[in-house]
């Protein structure tokens, strides 16, 4: 208990910190392109557009907090969106109004498949680390090989275009006013932060990334809790995955591939500990908004997409710099 | 010691073999001089990045940045050279590892200095220096007109050629010898030398190292700015036998090779591992990239076999260095 009042008092300077930046970064952009940054059309297409991104961030953390890392959430998304593709195109055809129109039960099945994909991958994943002991990084660098391979087996290497009208509505969609994409990403952040603080789950979690002896001798399942948080992962990833293909209504073997980075960049700026024990929900979301406001601003003002990618590495090597002065402190 | 690591290599040499048999029984194009020829030849670029991973590896580290550096060392030294119309082999191929080394520098002093998980700022420095070179100096292909004809001349060497039945001209690439000349280097210096020795003492148990007097900054920046070198001798050395640049070049490289060296048998928690493993490791993994055709496999499932070997291979060391573990050594 006393270390968790410890740790939430350690989070607050950071949230400022996050705070400060988009600020600075709002104010930066709004000077530089005031016209076209400043539109309402600017923060709605970014609603669209950056929850795919947070939900693989949110994947990230997540096992992050055990030590480890998901370097296969990429795959897992696009397979699970081309499995489901693949479904919707065996029994709605490859396009027209058959596939379009395609009942609310048969989308829901390709939801289910999708979501399959994601907890199997999160399963081959959890058995490689926490049972045949494989590193993190290298069984997920392996399953992601293995994900992505997969995919392109069964496409052959072109995207799947066309997927059903109420699939697109998970991607591109308004509810209340707001993105469906945005209202998954905030309802995602949310159930994790519950489950990251409440349960039995979220506190081993922690202590496992903490001190993996201690939480051994505690009598913690430790396998079983390294285990479901790749399952989570997965999940994650499976869902990024669905909206991926239900905003672009195409799923590819290789797209999104340049979000591995960013996920790692989100994560380990959103005060992620990539040696376990230390996450924060809000901190993703403040350093994802923080790096969308910044790619759009870069994009209005025509830096190449090369330029972009070069920031974030930038920013990532930056981020652990301001991490260690931070805990060194 | 010994006899551990002459038991994995002999492993990796029986895998080897069989894969050899079973690929030959499928397809017996496979012994055919020319197949072998090329075989050879696509070990060299693989295999002395792989000796520079294999380093960084022992001594408990990991590096992906390594391909970024050998496209950004190789497009700059062609670049240069185009701009100064400058003609040389020695002097370019100089000028490439040199880069390289400076890259693997930044690598080493942000491992070392900051005490941050290779795995990560390496992810950070590979999109830094990929994005920036992308996106400041250019993206247009060197193609075989403008490339030196000098370094076409040194790429194309070949040891000794035949002709055959059809007259067909089948060469040895004389850049095989470069390769085993840096593997022959870099095995002398990490089994006889101090600061070999104390790349293993460090991947091995970091806080013995130190009581033991091991220069630890010394063995970081080794480790790392040999991988970076040996990545921009490389990357030169593949643009002159390939006689094209391509910036774009070597995007997931870094799979290939790490899959390569796990394979020879090296452990990502360091200490173990051996140049000749390493290079049995690349064979085999080059090996079947290469003869998927010739089994009649669709080339599609190059990375699902790719991943399945990483897996298979890390499950391997980590089962048998459990072992060693309980086996009290």
């Amino acid at each position: 208990m006393a270390g968790m009042i410890a740790k939430a008092r350690g989070f607050a300077p950071h949230t400022r910190g996050l705070a400060l930046l988009i600020l600075v970064i709002f104010a930066v952009m709004s000077f530089l392109v005031p016209d076209k940054f400043l539109r309402p059309y600017n923060f709605i297409s970014l609603s669209f557009v950056a929850p795919e991104l947070g939900l693989l961030s949110l994947a990230m953390m997540v096992t992050m907090m055990s030590g480890g890392i998901d370097l296969s959430v990429i795959g897992a998304a696009n397979l699970a969106a081309i499995l489901a593709g693949l479904f919707f195109h065996a029994v709605g055809g490859a396009h027209g109004p058959a596939l379009s129109g395609l009942s609310l039960p048969l989308v829901a099945g390709g939801f289910a498949i999708a979501l399959a994909v994601g907890i199997l991958a999160g399963v081959l994943n959890g058995i490689l680390i926490g049972w045949a002991r494989i590193t993190p990084i290298l069984a997920t660098i392996g399953s992601g090989q293995i994900f992505t391979g997969l995919a392109l087996v069964l496409t052959g290497g072109p995207a799947i275009v066309g997927f059903p009208e109420y699939w697109n509505f998970i991607g591109n969609g308004t509810l209340a006013g707001l993105a469906v994409p945005l209202w998954i990403f905030l309802a995602a952040s949310l159930a994790i932060a519950i489950v990251l603080a409440r349960s039995e789950f979220g506190i081993s979690l922690a202590l496992i990334g903490t001190n993996l002896k201690a939480a051994v001798y505690a009598g913690l399942f430790v396998r079983r809790t390294i285990f479901l948080s790749y399952v989570g992962s997965g999940v994650l990833a499976a869902i990024a995955g669905i909206i991926l293909s239900g905003r672009t209504n195409a799923a590819k073997s290789d797209y999104g591939i340049s979000y591995l980075l960013q996920a790692v960049l989100i994560a380990v700026l959103g005060g992620t500990d990539p040696a376990g024990g230390r996450a924060s929900v809000l901190g993703i979301v403040l350093a994802l908004a923080a790096l969308m406001l910044l790619a759009s601003g870069m994009q209005l003002l025509r830096l190449s997409n090369f330029l972009v990618d070069a920031t974030w590495g930038a920013f990532l090597l930056a981020s652990i710099a301001l991490n260690l002065w931070r805990s060194r402190r | 010691m010994k006899a551990l690591f002459g038991r994995s290599e002999s492993l990796v040499a029986i895998a080897l073999l069989v894969a050899m048999v079973v690929i030959g029984a499928i397809n017996p194009a496979f012994f055919g001089l020319s197949n072998l020829f090329s075989l050879a030849r696509s070990n060299v670029i693989v295999g002395i990045m792989a000796l520079g991973v294999l380093t960084v590896m022992i001594s408990g580290g990991i590096d992906v940045s390594f391909p970024a550096f050998a496209v950004a060392a190789m497009y700059l030294t062609l670049r240069l050279m185009l701009a100064a119309d400058w003609q040389g082999i020695l002097g370019p191929f100089a000028l490439a590892s040199a880069m390289g080394l400076a890259f693997g520098l930044v690598n080493a002093s942000l491992v070392h200095g900051l005490r941050m998980i290779p795995l990560i700022v390496t992810l950070g420095t590979g999109a830094l220096v990929r994005g920036a070179l992308l996106g400041l100096v250019g993206t247009s292909q060197i193609n075989i007109d403008h490339m030196p004809p000098g370094l076409i001349h040194f790429g194309s060497a070949e040891l000794f050629a035949v002709r055959d039945a059809s007259g067909a001209h089948i060469g040895l690439s004389a850049m095989i010898l470069i390769y085993l000349a840096l593997a022959a280097l870099v095995h002398l210096v990490l089994g006889k030398t101090l600061l070999g020795r104390g790349v293993y003492a460090y991947g091995d148990d970091r806080e013995a190292a130190r009581r033991l007097g091991f220069d630890q900054r010394r063995i970081v920046f080794f480790v790392y700015g040999l991988a970076g070198a040996l990545a921009g001798f490389a990357g030169l050395l593949h643009a002159s036998m390939i006689w094209l640049a391509n910036p774009r070049d070597f995007v997931g490289l870094e799979l290939d090779v790490i899959a390569a060296v796990v394979l020879g048998g090296a452990s990502i928690f360091g200490g173990r591992g051996s140049v000749p493993g390493t290079m049995l490791g690349v064979f085999l993994l080059v090996m079947i990239s290469n003869s998927l055709i010739l089994m009649h496999i669709p080339t599609t499932w190059q990375r699902v076999v790719v991943g399945l070997i990483v897996i298979v291979a890390t499950a391997a060391t980590s089962f048998r260095d459990r072992r060693r573990a309980q086996g009290g050594a």
